[in-house]
């Protein structure tokens, strides 16, 4: 008699999701892009991603007093992601300084996962960047050798960073499968979209993050981009292939936690990222501007939040 | 003379201005790039502190309460321009360095803090004791930011390097933001290890 009537509190519609699906979702979309950076740049991309990943999770483990090391795996992806912006020619205590501070200053000094302000990662690569630019900024980035895995490493600039002539041999077909300068994940939009469409597909991504993203990215390099090809058109897919847009629009915009969570929202964040990208590249000191976009858009998300909140069903406007 | 020791310790450990009153923070912000600088700054505060408290606890009497505060602050930055100058004729290379930071000591909520929660109540002797106290757990406090500082980021401590050849400085440690990361570290590191020895 007593299983007849079942009466429990809502919620009554369950998922069968939880973080550690979602993480391991992300983490299977960053495996493309992570064979595509060892295939390019050799071992060392290889040391990097496992240094930074082993090192994240090492260090929440340590914190939160568990056992499991993987545990939401939320850590792991943090680490790669942070091993994604860096080039291959960084050394791997670098990574791993990077990634103790994306999990304790960026995530759980804030109270851990789901209630960080900025994306780790990127917080990390900030305080890296900020640190030791000589490792991360300039013509360190080194050039890809394809299939081979004990390459030597010849540097050079990103195609952001260069400069007429130099930029002129830079070819679209490149940039697009990876084959150049750049951090390990950054180069190849091909993996990254692989990648997008899988968390596209799973549901954990929205398009319109990504969507006005790249699409102010692109209306940008379209207008204001420069002559870097005869066609307009192509001027703004350079800007959409080169740096860091692609794995910052598909990976690290749309971290659930850190960006709005409503329609109108999610266009607000992206065009901002899209504006403020633009903005640091086309006028700003550094060559590339994704990452501090992100992280103050990241900054603005609750106030977009709050301003966007749908009318509520027979709310009256005020 | 328990009374006198009590006012002494309270200033460095149970109410230090930096670690558990988080009074008078653009200084500690502001000039904790080096350990000499924050030595000379804790100093330079310190030397107000002890002269304004012992002046304003002098005077407590005869300071009408309604007008008492533009009253310390003229206290305050008299002796305030004492040690500017002091520092820039016999320190000139520290007085550059902390550059406008020591004017700034006139409006440092700390000595303002304790002329009106202490020295505008308690005699002199108290208000003298009081002042060195404080003035000693501010220094405390400065110096072992900045050292946390210069050492991470220059490698060096009182411009002695100490870390060998081998380390790379966390520059953002000398910048700016890293005086945030550092005070906020520090904060969390001082409050644990004062729980844990029971000062509350």
């Amino acid at each position: 008699m007593e299983n007849k009537l079942v009466i429990t509190t809502s919620p009554h519609i369950r998922t069968p999701e939880t973080i550690r699906s979602i993480m391991i979702d992300v983490l299977i979309a960053l495996f493309p892009v992570a064979v595509v950076s060892v295939l390019l740049f050799g071992y060392r991309a290889l040391i990097l991603m496992v240094v930074a990943m082993v090192v994240a999770m090492v260090t929440e483990a340590v914190l939160l007093r568990k056992k499991d090391i993987f545990s939401d795996g939320s850590a792991a992806v943090t680490g790669l992601l942070l091993a994604m912006t860096l080039p291959a020619t960084v050394p791997w205590w670098v990574a791993a300084v990077g990634s103790v501070v994306a999990i304790i200053i960026g995530k759980q000094m804030f109270g851990g996962v789901g209630h960080n302000i900025f994306n780790p990662a990127l917080v990390g690569r900030a305080v890296l960047v900020v640190s030791w630019a000589a490792h991360l900024a300039g013509d360190v980035f080194p050039v890809p050798r394809p299939f081979d895995f004990s390459a030597d490493v010849v540097t050079s600039a990103t195609p952001l960073g260069m400069e007429g002539a130099e930029l002129a041999d830079v070819a679209l077909m490149d940039l697009f499968i990876g084959n150049i300068g750049g951090a390990l994940g950054e180069t190849s939009a091909l993996a990254l979209l692989i990648g997008g469409f899988w968390l596209f597909y799973k549901g954990h991504i929205d398009w319109r993050i990504p969507g006005c993203y790249l699409g102010t990215v692109f209306i940008f390099g379209l207008l204001f981009g420069g002559a870097i090809y005869e066609n307009a058109l192509l001027t703004g897919v350079f800007h959409l292939l080169a740096g860091g847009v692609m794995i910052g629009a598909l990976f690290m915009a749309t971290d659930m936690v850190t960006s709005p969570v409503t329609g109108l929202g999610k266009v607000i964040f992206g065009v901002g990222c899209g504006f403020l990208t633009m903005l640091i590249r086309l006028w700003g000191n550094y060559p590339e501007g994704v990452m501090f976009a992100i992280l103050l858009m990241n900054a603005l998300t609750p106030i977009i939040d709050r301003y966007t909140l749908p009318r509520k069903f027979g709310e009256v406007k005020k | 003379m328990s009374v006198y020791l009590q006012d002494l310790g309270r200033g460095i450990l149970k109410e230090n201005p930096v670690f558990r009153l988080l009074l008078g923070m653009c200084p500690v912000l502001g000039v904790t790039g080096f350990a000499m600088n924050g030595l000379g700054m804790g100093v330079a505060a310190t030397m107000v502190l002890i002269c304004s408290n012992v002046v304003v606890s002098a005077f407590r009497n005869v300071i009408p309460k309604t007008i008492r505060i533009p009253i310390y602050i003229v206290i305050i930055a008299s002796f305030v321009t004492l040690v500017d100058m002091l520092l820039a004729a016999f320190q000139p290379d520290l007085h550059d360095q902390l550059g406008i930071f020591v004017p700034l000591i006139v409006v440092n909520c700390m000595i303002l803090g304790r002329a009106e929660a202490f020295a505008g109540k308690k005699p002199v002797s108290r208000s003298l004791v009081d002042g060195v106290g404080v003035g000693i757990g501010f220094t405390l406090a400065l110096v072992l930011l900045a050292s946390f500082r210069e050492i991470l980021g220059h490698g060096t401590l009182f411009d002695i390097n100490i870390t060998g050849a081998a380390f790379d400085p966390m520059g953002v440690m000398a910048l700016p933001p890293g005086a945030f990361l550092a005070l906020g570290i520090l904060l969390y590191l001082v409050n644990l290890a004062f729980r844990r020895l029971g000062i509350e």
